[in-house]
């Protein structure tokens, strides 16, 4: 017997600078092929994964910013993003990717993966899950 | 004795730029680079307060770390210039000596 459990990807940290983003994003996708109920955070430094625009042809890295788009298809479809955090470095949300999901129920309408939500709230949404795991 | 300081954490996250520009002297450069590149972007009014006390000191930012972050040069915070590689190597040389802030 299978049970689904709540597991949600605590983001924290920059882009590029480290490793972390890349692994997170490594590890959701593995993850995604359990299917389990899923949802990603993005807090503090952690906002700035998701900023558009990202450029990285002269740092000669790869721009994993994209597959963040594709995270809908493997049924990742919440993503959270603290409106505190975005204040605090001078950003909105018309700042970050505009990211989508396709809603199979709904004759594949498109729908915002990204929810913005308080501190507060998501302090609640995280008092929810089975498991949380920090990158 | 000039110096180049470099800055490569996250204003957000790390004291780094904060230790750095209280210690850099007057005719002194800052550069940021990688994460710390957050610093030069415009609306953080904590950090950007700071960046603008630093009254003396040249300050400059990696524009390849810059880019590759989302951040494109009309969010950089006034009297903040942009540079490439080789203005990096040409600050490194024409300093005394460089101090990492990590």
């Amino acid at each position: 017997m299978s049970e689904i459990k709540k597991f949600m990807y605590l983001n924290r940290r920059a882009p590029y600078g480290t490793i972390y983003a890349w692994e997170s994003l490594e590890v959701v996708l593995i993850g995604a092929a359990f299917e389990q109920d899923v949802s990603l955070a993005f807090v503090d430094d952690g906002v700035y994964q998701i900023m558009k625009g990202q450029d990285t042809a002269e740092v000669g890295m790869k721009n994993f910013s994209p597959t963040y788009s594709a995270l809908g298809d493997y049924e990742v479809t919440k993503l959270y993003v603290e409106k505190e955090s975005l204040e605090e470095r001078g950003l909105t949300i018309d700042d970050l990717m505009d990211l989508k999901w396709e809603d199979e129920d709904e004759d594949w309408a498109e729908k915002d993966s990204i929810i913005l939500v308080s501190r507060e709230e998501l302090s609640q949404a995280m008092s929810e899950q089975d498991v949380v795991f920090s990158f | 004795m000039s110096e180049l300081h470099t800055v490569n954490k996250s204003p957000f996250e790390k004291s780094s730029l904060e230790s750095c520009l209280g210690h850099a002297q007057e005719g002194s450069a800052v550069l940021l680079l990688e994460d710390g590149v957050y610093g030069a972007a415009k609306g953080a009014a904590a950090v950007e307060a700071k960046m603008k006390a630093a009254t003396g000191i040249k300050l400059y930012v990696l524009g390849p770390d810059f880019k590759a972050r989302g951040l494109s040069a009309d969010r950089l915070i006034d009297g903040v210039e942009m540079v490439d590689y080789a203005g990096f190597v040409d600050l490194a040389a024409e300093h005394d000596k460089v101090v990492a802030w990590v």
